[in-house]
């Protein structure tokens, strides 16, 4: 097998994007026409992209499961989107931004890649504005700032707490625009189950009909992947319900390769678990870490006290309260990166300093803040955040401090991506979540929205035309071609499987068992032995899922049940790849944490023999994928221990 | 605690429907109301019949999926809160509640709970928006707006489109919804040359999908999740008034 070939341009870094810009190929308007373009998923990436690409003159075809392009779950991003601006003249620029992103991702993203998303950062702000964003203004009417994890400069745009919403409605109207012009044909409720390949490259999708059950067959000149992440793979996640990995993994499955999949965010402030019932998990936006001060009591008697209900946490006296991470990383205090909070409050449960019935929780406190700035200030800066915390646990923050605990947020790692966010099957291309591509280790607060948006605005548009402009003499494919046929016989078959098992488990319990697996052995932290066992109980879970299923109703119906059976069988297989990756690893880094890896309870990189991408070939159900490396060449930065001390 | 379900059950939508009772024991009270409906589901299913289908996703309120009539009330009897954010606290022991789908002739049940609300995307796409295309905007302070537009503008954006107005209006008016959008664009400068084309255009998609028209009852606003005001439907009325009045 070739080397992975980034595709990196030459030239010093602040100029690639201008070179590669300049030296990439067109498409004339005539022939932008005659290309088809399908876009799967409609969040940040595909739906700036595929507006993006109608207003230039191609054909798109959008499609997503929800019941409209407006649901995808960017719309529930909270906190703010990055872009170096330097509106408030406090040293940010766009080499800090994009070195804050590099740092934050513990050293384990591209360089190239960083740079062109924090000088195209600068552009997303410009073109929300237009559009209509309703970002958070001064009283001079000019745009205001908050600052964020893992950075000293305020840089982060916000639209109350509902940023990725306004972000979103801006990408959808956008999007909506063009299906009125007719230059977009909207698919919604439908779900992509199937790549088609011919003669190596993308050239289609299968997608299922929620509504109708039918398989649906459609061209593409390219096919877009902006599907978002896998979170879910651990049944609880602070992902949609609908999230899933299936369109990623179909397309892993026809020879894109999967890069990092062990890189997942634990993100530290989410509100903790508190029953076998619950679906999913409610975060609570690190924007609250602004004013919010982490703490656990200092004696173990004191958390056992709160958890029995015997003390409230004012009666804990300041002298005994650990503000831990003010406590070990003073430069940053709570404002450190989401990794490293994360561990730290597993760290002080672990301890035994837990404030939550389970012992799985710490506190978020703005008792100060409240006192510095009154409440109506702090209400006013939270907005729908705090109602929404004391809607779910009947407590009201503003008089006693909210009770958090790290929960699964988002993947780092993706589909292997190229500079031109091609992947390793010509012709598709993964954009935002779905790819592996800008946030090494660890993804910094707010980067998320900049990401989706840089891919799908500002990147793609003229990536894709160095592709197709040698595309412009394919004429469309009839979908009744023989690959086809095999991909929808393929799709057909599995669903008929599942309902054909007739077994006993409910689709839910399967996946509820997987999630236990990965939360256990492949979580906040990981060690060789749990990793190892993980990987015999996912085979084992995989075989009993095949044989034990309960599926009920018919494949020509509206069948949520079925779509999900689908998501959690790419979730199994998934699920083994993520432990395979995690125990190659052998080193911390950001969000992967092995255990036997530690330096005073900090991530110890080892860069001599891991400073690469792990790009993972498929080979087969339960067979052992190929590992293809794509050495990081850090040209323009050190590489050193991450501080935020 | 323990619940008695009367639910709208409806093979598809060809088909006629009807409400069916279950009964949902060892229910925790902080559990949201979805949750229960998963716990009954499972139920369905260890019992080989078919669960309950219904629209939700990201269960923080904010996707704007889920979308269930409950006792009578679109979203249930918390004001100012989508159904994924009820909790069974809200509810006591041994009550019989009644669950329905959106009832209104612009949204058609698909099954069960689940209807098709592709109308209020036809209704965007006729207007809501603002045309500029990615590439042409300039810096992003270049556009001073007023704080307190921006935040009323805000105020309004926060629509997530989940029709729960729709819903709750006898005359099955959508003008909440498309107020929240019209209101929105016309606060801001950037929303200023497409005004009144906005307006007419939303409006008359808003009628071509079959929504009722508004009597000013005022259910819209009680029952809307987010809180959007009656005051937006007042100003899409100045400016479809405006707008029809320059376009003769």
């Amino acid at each position: 097998m070739a080397e992975l070939n980034s595709k990196i341009p030459s030239g010093p870094l602040a100029d690639k994007w201008s070179n590669y810009k300049e030296h990439s190929k067109l498409v004339n308007p005539a022939n932008k026409r005659k290309l088809e373009i399908i876009v799967v998923g409609t969040g940040l990436a595909g739906a700036s992209a595929a507006a993006t690409l109608a207003e230039l003159g191609y054909q798109v075809k959008a499609f997503c499961f929800q019941d409209s392009p407006r649901r995808a779950h960017s719309i529930a991003a909270q906190g703010g989107i990055n872009a170096a601006k330097n509106y408030k003249n406090d040293g940010d620029s766009v080499y800090r931004l994009f070195y804050d992103t590099i740092k934050g991702g513990d050293f384990r993203a591209r360089e190239a890649n960083v740079y062109r998303l924090a000088d195209v950062s600068r552009n997303i702000i410009d073109q929300c504005v237009a559009q209509g964003v309703p970002f958070a203004r001064e009283y001079g009417g000019l745009l205001d700032n908050r600052s964020f994890g893992g950075a000293q400069v305020s840089r982060t745009f916000y639209a109350r707490g509902q940023t990725g919403q306004q972000l979103l409605l801006g990408a959808y109207q956008a999007l909506e625009r063009q299906v009125g012009l007719g230059n977009v044909k909207m698919y919604s409720r439908h779900e992509m189950v199937e790549l088609v390949t011919i003669e190596g490259k993308a050239r289609g999708i299968i997608a299922r009909n929620l509504v109708t059950g039918q398989l649906e067959r459609y061209f593409g000149h390219a096919v877009l992947l902006c599907t978002g992440g896998y979170g879910n793979v651990f049944y609880l996640s602070t992902n949609a319900m609908g999230s899933n990995v299936t369109a990623a993994w179909k397309a892993h499955k026809k020879g894109a390769y999967f890069a990092n999949p062990c890189y997942t965010q634990i993100h530290p402030t989410c509100i903790p678990v508190t029953g076998d019932y619950q679906s999913k998990l409610t975060l609570m936006s690190e924007s609250l870490r602004n004013d919010g001060r982490v703490w656990v009591p200092k004696s173990k008697e004191d958390a056992k006290a709160i958890r029995e209900g015997k003390k409230k946490p004012e009666d804990i006296k300041e002298e005994d309260r650990d503000y831990y991470l003010e406590r070990k990383y003073p430069s940053f205090g709570n404002l450190c990166p989401r990794d490293i909070a994360s561990r730290a409050a597993k760290e002080a449960c672990d301890d035994g300093r837990g404030i939550v019935p389970s012992g799985l929780g710490v506190f978020l406190d703005f008792s100060d803040a409240i006192k510095r700035l009154g409440v109506d200030v702090v209400k006013a800066r939270y907005g729908e955040l705090f109602p929404m915390y004391q809607n779910i646990t009947n407590e009201d923050p503003l008089k006693t401090p909210m009770k958090i605990y790290p929960a699964v947020h988002y993947t780092m790692g993706g589909i292997w991506v190229d500079y031109e966010l091609m992947t390793t099957v010509p012709g598709l291309y993964a954009l935002g979540e779905a790819n592996f591509s800008d946030h090494g280790a660890n993804r910094l607060g707010a980067s998320a929205l900049m990401q989706g948006l840089a891919d799908g605005y500002f990147v793609i548009p003229y990536t894709i035309a160095n592709y197709l402009s040698s595309e412009i003499f394919v004429k469309p494919i009839p979908t009744n071609h023989p690959a086809f046929n095999e991909a929808e016989k393929e799709a057909r078959e599995r669903m008929t499987q599942f309902l054909n098992a007739k077994g006993k488990t409910s689709v839910e319990e399967f996946h509820k068992r997987l999630g236990k697996i990965m939360w256990e052995y492949c979580g906040m932290a990981r060690n060789a032995e749990g990793l190892t066992k993980a990987r015999k109980l996912i085979q084992e879970l995989r075989e009993e899922f095949y044989k034990d299923v309960r599926v009920l109703g018919s494949i020509d119906e509206l069948n949520p049940d079925l779509d999900k059976a689908g998501r959690v069988a790419d979730f199994i297989e998934l699920g083994e790849l993520m432990v395979i990756d995690a125990l190659n690893r052998n080193e911390s880094c950001g969000g992967h944490f092995r255990e036997e890896y530690q330096l005073e309870g900090e991530a110890k990189r080892d860069d001599a023999n891991y400073a690469y991408v792990a790009a993972w070939e498929y080979k087969g159900v339960g067979a052992d994928p190929v590992l293809h490396k794509e050495e990081l060449k850090y040209e323009n930065i050190e590489l050193q221990v991450r501080s935020y001390k | 605690m323990k619940v008695n379900l009367k639910i709208w059950r409806q093979k598809n939508a060809k088909t006629e429907g009807k409400m069916v009772d279950y009964t949902v024991d060892g229910v925790n009270p902080d559990m949201s109301f979805l949750e229960m409906i998963d716990v009954l589901n499972e139920q369905l299913v260890n019992k080989n019949e078919e669960p309950v289908a219904f629209d939700h996703d990201c269960r923080e309120g904010i996707c704007g999926m889920c979308s269930m009539y409950i006792n009578g009330r679109a979203h249930g009897p918390l004001h100012g809160t989508t159904t994924c954010q009820l909790y069974m606290r809200h509810f006591k022991d041994g009550e019989t509640i009644y669950v329905e789908p959106w009832r209104a002739k612009a949204f058609p049940v698909i099954k069960d709970l689940v209807v098709d609300r592709s109308g209020f995307d036809r209704i965007i796409a006729a207007g809501g928006f603002v045309s500029v295309n990615t590439g042409q905007a300039q810096d992003a302070n270049a556009i001073p707006v007023e704080k307190a537009d921006a935040e009323k503008a805000m105020d309004a954006a926060a629509c997530i489109g989940c029709g729960a107005c729709v819903a709750a209006c006898p005359n099955s008016a959508a003008m909440l919804f498309v107020s929240a959008k019209i209101s929105h664009l016309a606060l801001f400068p950037q929303g200023q040359p497409e005004r009144d084309l906005r307006a007419l255009n939303m409006v008359n998609q808003m009628d071509a999908e079959g929504f009722g028209n508004c009597t000013n009852i005022g259910a819209c606003e009680a029952e809307c999740p987010k809180e959007i005001k009656l005051t937006n439907i007042a100003r899409l009325n100045r400016d479809f008034l405006v707008a029809s009045l320059i376009s003769e």
